[in-house]
């Protein structure tokens, strides 16, 4: 919290912002074939609308479920064409290029086993990768590394300290290092809403209160106006520009570290801000902007990584999806099955995943969400496998327990 | 917003209790207590509960020493870097730095003094008498700003105002007059009486403004009926009471009353005339100012206003005021009396102040910055740490705290995040922070958030838990 004045120290020189938990250990087996995996996980929190990422353009029921919010190949914006029945959403051209150059994998209609619409309950599932939620406290990724036989130590722990805090997923007795930016995410347009929104129903004064300093920071903001705040508050209400550096300088710090040769090899970032109940504005608004921020940090680990790129594999999740029919205020609730995308040269990619179980309204779960054909576990059980080397009994019992019956996919990256 | 207080069941009383009188609960505290709030209050009045782990904290003449010693060498050490670079100036861009060793002393103080002043906050199980220590310190504030206080402003805390809080109002005054840093803060450490040895010897006079804030704030009030001439003759009359100066190596630094500083001769304080009784003077003063019915007034309106509302119920103030009187301002008496008072169980009408919220959400969260993040966060909520902007010390109404909502915000997210993960379920949160206090919507919000963090960040920010 609070920003006390303090000499940075120099892993705040060296991540200015974000946050990255990494491990230190080069992964031995695929080391002793001579490769050298960077596995980097992001966590989207709050649940991406897998539909308006990647949208099923050549489903005949899908304009007919989103209406004028359906993202089509005439839409303006236009989608960007995947293969002819997907396409992407066209905040995302780095992502899209890296498909076309065979370097990114889209996974549609993904689901973990979590069937509830809780997000705590989801994350929970999510990164601990138990079925239940609440049944462990330490995370797959790190027990897929606990799994592993270290080759060499890689990089001085001394250089950085443990912090506190870490997202599940990395949690556990594997030894994980982390940062904790100095600078912190924009406090997001969403937390503010949903603070002025309580506010509105239950305390008219402090609503006023806030929605005048709002506004005001708006107005310095966006009439350019040379007013320094007093304080050095926050700008309640953050828009593209600081999202997208937030997003970009943290995924390109987390890449500068994975690309050094005594770096970590495995790391996890989560960005929040996905829960678009209310005009979720995929093509210009809100979640244009968020999915425009993860291309720009798709970029940025590209870029940042460097000749490790080749070695990289950048998978992306989040703890369900949303209703594959536009609610009343413009925007989607809760739902299930959802997109995992996958970047990073080590990929097989160029290609959509997809057992595809359709949109009419026969075919959604529960008559209301895109049904899961594909269980999140077998790709992470793919990558895992081929990209690191995990042993498939490990997968099976002490990474995902209870998956003894999900496969692991085949053929994800080049290597396997 | 929050429920009717009069429907509220025991676990709402409970949460009422700690969110008003103490700074929130810990989980599990309002189970603890839920049987009988009320009471829960009255035994936690007692003078243990008042205290602080002093530790090895220095008493204020040991810190004032200190301070001259630390000011001595810094002194010295720049002496000799000129004498150094007068001799060889080439050198001078090429001497390295000298490395940096923490803070310097004063500001070291002050974080251990904030330290444990937060530590007995955050771990008092009902935390009533820490709130009243708060109170009182913040009546008779005085500001780390100001000089040599810096390092004194904790031990003063804990040495004029921590045992005198279920004491009598006299004792505290008094303690708090003849304590250091109050005399240093309002200057009265160099006031000098026109006709005493040292006045006429060094065509010094008196500083009024000690006599001046006794009265108007310390006291009987503003506008309560005493004159400039009154301020004039009782900044004479306490003309003397100052400081050892600090290289005394045994008693620098401690209360004295210099007799050669203090001006002779009999004086008129609001229409009483003191014989001039050296020291016993000034203390007679005191006593009187204490015991005149202004000064309970004074006092009655603001506990209730700090406590229940910005324009707190009358007939509080006349119960708190009258209980006041007649035990002859016994503070354990009038507290009890405060809690006692069906007023003071009205549903959450005040925002907490910005120390008080972060008490209570350092608590609630169980999360545990570093000092320096605390006062960092009291400082941009515009409520920094015994740094009073005037004498009058910090604002006890909503208004002056309603503007750094926004800012609330900023640190509610960064708590959110740091402690949001490790925290137990936010809807466990939701019943451990506010119990039934919790309107539905609240539940609602915290419910529906997107992450933990988000969770934990809008329990802090709801109107339950900003207001009390």
């Amino acid at each position: 919290m609070i920003n006390a004045p303090h000499a940075p120290t120099r892993r705040e020189l060296l991540l200015a912002s974000g946050v990255l938990f990494a491990w230190a250990h080069l992964p031995r087996a695929a080391r002793a074939e001579g490769r050298d995996p960077r596995l980097l996980v992001v966590v989207l929190r709050g649940a991406l609308d897998g539909l308006a990422a990647v949208a099923p353009v050549g489903d005949p029921d899908w304009i007919g479920l989103r209406g004028d919010n359906a993202l089509t190949l005439d839409s303006e914006p236009k989608a960007l064409p995947l293969d002819g029945f997907f396409a992407l959403n066209p905040a995302m051209p780095n992502l899209h290029r890296m498909y076309q150059a065979g370097t990114a994998t889209v996974v549609h209609a993904v689901a973990s086993p979590y069937r509830e619409r809780s997000h705590f309950d989801g994350q929970d599932v999510l990164e601990s990768g138990f079925v239940k939620p609440g049944a462990a406290d330490s995370g797959w990724l790190n027990r897929a590394l606990a799994s592993l036989q270290p080759a060499a130590r890689v990089g001085s722990k001394d250089a950085f300290a443990v912090g506190p805090v870490t997202p599940l997923v990395v949690r556990g007795n594997a030894p994980v290092l982390s940062w904790t930016p100095p600078k912190l995410p924009p406090a997001g347009d969403d937390t503010v809403m949903r603070v002025l929104d309580l506010y509105r129903h239950t305390d008219p004064t402090l609503a006023r209160a806030l929605e005048e300093r709002v506004d005001l920071a708006a107005i310095a903001r966006d009439g350019g106006l040379d007013m320094q705040p007093k304080k050095s508050g926050p700008m309640p209400q953050v828009r593209g520009a600081a999202i997208r550096n937030y997003f970009s300088e943290s995924a390109g710090a987390a890449a500068k570290f994975m690309a050094r040769a005594d770096g970590p090899r495995v790391g996890a970032l989560a960005f929040d801000g996905w829960d678009t109940h209310a005009a979720e504005g995929a093509a210009n608004g809100r979640l244009a902007l968020l999915l425009g921020a993860l291309d720009g940090a798709l970029g940025s680990i590209e870029s940042g990584i460097g000749d490790a790129w080749k070695e990289t594999a950048v998978v992306v999740i989040t703890e369900f999806g949303r209703t594959a029919r536009i609610n009343g205020t413009e925007g989607t609730d809760h739902g299930t099955a959802t997109v995992a995308l996958l970047a990073g040269g080590a990929l097989k990619g160029g290609r959509v995943i997809a057992d595809w179980p359709g949109l009419s309204a026969a075919k959604l779960y529960q008559d209301r969400d895109l049904k899961p054909t594909t269980d999140l576990r077998a790709v992470l059980k793919g990558l895992l496998r081929d990209h690191l080397r995990v042993d498939e009994r490990a997968l099976a019992s002490a990474v995902f327990p209870g998956s003894e019956r999900v496969k692991a996919a085949n053929g994800l990256v080049l290597a396997s | 917003m929050a429920a009717d207080p009069q429907s509220l069941d025991s676990q709402g009383r409970a949460a009422l209790a700690l969110h008003r009188f103490g700074f929130g609960p810990r989980p599990g505290d309002i189970a603890a207590i839920a049987s009988d709030p009320r009471a829960a209050l009255l035994a936690d009045l007692k003078p243990e509960s008042a205290r602080v782990d002093a530790g090895a904290l220095m008493d204020s003449g040991a810190a004032f020493r200190a301070l001259f010693e630390f000011r001595q060498e810094r002194k010295a050490e720049r002496e000799a870097k000129r004498m150094d670079a007068a001799a060889q100036p080439a050198m001078r861009d090429a001497e390295p730095a000298p490395a940096k060793a923490g803070p310097p002393l004063p500001q070291k103080v002050y974080l251990a003094e904030a330290k444990a002043r937060y530590d007995a906050a955050l771990n008092a199980p009902v935390g009533f008498a820490q709130r009243l220590v708060w109170f009182w310190s913040n009546h008779f504030c005085v500001s780390a700003d100001k000089g040599p206080v810096r390092i004194l402003c904790g031990a003063y805390e804990r040495e004029a105002i921590r045992p005198h809080v279920l004491g009598r109002f006299s004792d505290m005054l008094l303690a708090v007059e003849t304590h250091p840093a109050m005399l240093l803060y309002l200057d009265n450490a160099r006031s000098i009486g026109p006709d005493s040895f040292a006045g006429l010897r060094r065509h010094k006079g008196i500083n009024e403004n000690l006599a001046r804030e006794i009265m108007e704030l310390h006291t009987l009030g503003v506008r309560t009926g005493y004159t400039q001439d009154d301020v004039i003759n009782f900044a004479k009359v306490i003309s003397g009471w100052t400081v050892v100066p600090p290289r005394n190596p045994e008693r620098g630094g401690e209360f004295v009353f210099n007799e050669r500083m203090h001006e002779p001769g009999a004086q008129m304080v609001v229409g009483k005339t003191y014989a001039e009784d050296g020291f016993a003077q000034g203390r007679a003063v005191l006593e009187d100012l204490a015991r005149r019915p202004a000064t309970a007034k004074h006092i009655a309106f603001k506990l209730a206003r700090h406590f229940v509302a910005d324009v707190p119920p009358p007939s509080l103030v006349d119960r708190l005021e009258k209980r006041f009187r007649d035990t002859h301002g016994d503070l354990l008496e009038v507290s009890r009396a405060l809690v006692t008072a069906p007023e003071a169980w009205a549903a959450p009408a005040k925002l907490k102040t910005p120390s008080e919220w972060i008490a209570a959400a350092l608590r609630t969260t169980g999360f545990a910055p570093d000092i320096r993040r605390i006062i960092g966060a009291q400082t941009l909520l515009g409520e920094a740490l015994w740094r009073p902007p005037a004498p009058k010390g910090f604002s006890d109404e909503s208004t002056a705290w309603v503007d750094g909502l926004a800012e609330r915000l900023d640190i509610a997210n960064q708590i959110g995040r740091q402690a949001g993960s490790l925290a137990r379920e936010p809807n466990e949160l939701v019943d451990a922070a506010l119990g039934s206090l919790a309107s539905k919507e609240t539940r609602e919000a915290v419910k529906r958030a997107a992450s933990r963090p988000q969770a934990l960040a809008l329990l802090l920010m709801a109107p339950e838990f900003q207001r009390r």
